[in-house]
């Protein structure tokens, strides 16, 4: 391939003064490397290039820019036709108003205590229940692994109703166990967390047990320490969902000093001003924002994980 | 003896899974299919009524618009959700720089909580200073009312969703794009094939499999949308953006009356599965 390429730019009708440079190819996609060191297909990927970033930072990017100068501007600014594009005086009083306004930091503090309970407890029982259907194989397993994916089948909101009346007739309203308790029904945890299980040779357990390990010693000594990767996105994913989950929170965490902060931000936004709403939400976003950006690869890697071997 | 040994350790590994998915999971299926025909008020047990909850929901005068408005919304929620990030992706893996800024940038919606997405659209469709009526002034385009006129309404409800939703769908089909083997194209382009033939006969069927699966997936992502009628518009105006999981919601959650809601929910939850068991069947063809 690298051969072509050479010659493609040698045998170009005019050589110009400065040679241009080749654009690189790893790997071979639709367009073939040689057209697109051509003269005309340089010149469209250079042009379709700017085109992309432009478009895609403008859509993308442009509107949370939005969201944080808005914050930034005065009642009046904010109001004002045409819009200013920077603010005339950047002020942080709408962040602190919002954040007394919403009782933002009672929200955070909220979401993240159930995200991090929805996550231990949820790994917990996941986990363990992955283990006993890849390594343990008891009877009936592989009924229970199909009634638990089973529920895959069937969208959160068509059974939100009869979940909703269920935790009513428990009485978990404003009780975090009846957020904790429907996460770690998650038949997509098991399906990912079994699958990876299913992937480490018997052998390993085997040596484990000759050694006189028993199976609890076997899931935290052997399959656990391999099974990072996996452990790692499904421990993303749970958290990330449970930090955006709005439905189920509206319903069962009721009283302001319980809220979400998705749902506190939804009850209060109608009462307080647009620069304030920005306010509160750039503050909200900024928890996930940071997860983001650290945890980036598992991210990815976990989105196309449970899709593409299927 | 062992082997007993061996289902005592594993369903003990498995009880608490069990107890969850039990009472979490498939007891509401049921629940459902009872509360369609239950009289469920929270404080008396149930009563069972027959007919009377399926008779209430059909004769909701927002009924068939509600229908009508999600096959509607989900028609152009696929439009936009469904082949704008394929093409965004068949563009994203030609590109050989700033690969992963761009992969950054189109999964950044899907990191924000909704509510932010929601709110801060709510502000851009404001009909006054709202973002996208100065952007139309500035290019001396005559402003909309977004949500306010029942015939851009649902338009700008699809535009939020495709937004915040659309980068996980990308990043889905650019890993799907890279599995194609290159001998492929090579050959396809030995045979004379140009750009489009080699789309059309290479990566499509090569995607097929997983381009099926997502059809199925934003079809029944798309048909339960709650947080954008819930928070922008209400189901208004004049129900032109009422939807059945809105709906859904508002008999059970506004009226009370869980069991028009749950029978509601029957309805949506067979439809669905309609779907998905002819999706299935076509996923087998295709396999064979």
């Amino acid at each position: 391939m690298i051969s072509v390429g050479a010659r493609a730019s040698t045998t170009g009708t005019r050589r110009e003064k400065r040679a241009p440079k080749r654009i690189e190819v790893r790997f071979r996609t639709i367009v073939s490397p040689h057209q697109l060191n051509s003269r005309w297909g340089r010149r469209i990927y250079w042009t379709v290039l700017i085109a992309v970033v432009t478009g895609s930072t403008l859509v993308f990017v442009f509107p949370l820019y939005w969201m944080i100068t808005g914050a930034m501007k005065t009642g009046e600014e904010i109001a004002q036709m045409p819009p200013t594009l920077f603010p005339a005086h950047p002020t942080f009083d709408a962040f602190i108003e919002a954040w007394d306004l919403f009782d933002i930091g009672v929200l955070l503090k909220n979401t993240a205590f159930y995200a991090l309970g929805a996550w231990l407890f949820s790994m917990a029982v996941d986990v363990a229940a992955a283990y006993a259907l890849s390594k343990l194989r008891p009877m009936f397993g592989n009924v229970v692994l199909g009634a638990m994916l089973a529920t895959l089948m069937i969208p959160p909101m068509v059974v939100i109703i009869p979940l909703y009346v269920t935790i009513v007739d428990l009485h978990l309203l404003n009780n975090a166990w009846g957020l904790w308790f429907p996460a770690a029904a998650n038949g997509f945890n098991i399906f990912l967390l079994k699958r990876f299980f299913d992937s480490i040779p018997r052998e390993l357990v085997e040596a484990a047990q000759i050694d006189g390990a028993g199976p609890l010693r076997v899931l935290w000594s052997v399959i656990l320490p391999i099974s990072r990767p996996i452990l790692g996105v499904v421990s993303i994913f749970t958290i990330v969902t449970a930090f955006k989950d709005f439905l189920l929170p509206l319903l069962v965490m009721t009283d302001s000093e319980n809220m979400t902060v998705s749902v506190g931000l939804s009850q209060t936004a109608g009462a307080v001003s647009q620069n304030q709403i920005m306010g509160g939400l750039v503050i909200s976003s900024i928890p996930m924002i940071i997860v983001f950006f650290i945890f980036q690869r598992h991210i990815m890697a976990g989105l196309t994980a449970g899709s593409i071997k299927g | 003896m062992r082997v007993l040994r061996r289902n005592l350790t594993a369903y003990g590994f498995l009880c608490a899974a069990l107890a969850c998915f039990a009472v979490f999971a498939w007891y509401p299926m049921i629940r459902e299919f009872a509360l369609s025909f239950q009289k469920t008020t929270l404080v008396n047990p149930p009563t069972w009524v027959g007919l009377d909850n399926f008779l209430t929901v059909v004769q909701n005068p927002a009924f068939g618009k509600a229908w009508l408005n999600t096959v509607e919304f989900t028609a152009l929620a696929l439009l936009c959700g469904y082949a704008v990030p394929f093409v965004m992706a068949l563009v994203l893996n030609e590109l050989r720089h700033a690969r992963a800024y761009l992969r950054f940038v189109v999964y950044l919606p899907v990191m924000l909580p909704p509510i932010v997405a929601v709110l801060l659209f709510r502000w851009f469709f404001d009909p006054g200073p709202g973002l996208f009526n100065q952007l139309l002034g500035f290019f001396h385009l005559p402003a909309l009312a977004w949500l306010d006129s029942s015939s851009t309404a649902l338009i700008s409800l699809v535009i939020v969703a495709t937004w915040m939703n659309m980068g996980s769908a990308t990043l889905i089909y650019l890993a799907a794009l890279q599995n194609i083997p290159p001998e492929l194209y090579e050959a396809a382009e030995l045979d004379g094939a140009g750009i489009f033939k080699r789309i059309r006969h290479v990566t499509i069927p090569q995607t097929r499999l997983i381009l099926l699966l997502m059809l199925m997936l934003q079809v029944v992502a798309t048909m339960q949308v709650f947080i954008e009628p819930y928070m922008l518009t209400g189901g208004g105006p004049e129900d032109a953006t009422m939807t059945v999981a809105f709906q859904m919601y508002q008999f059970a959650f506004t009226l009370q009356d869980y069991g028009a809601g749950g029978a509601l929910g029957m309805m949506l939850m067979i439809v669905l599965l309609v779907f998905a068991a002819f999706q299935l069947r076509l996923t087998r063809e295709d396999k064979a």
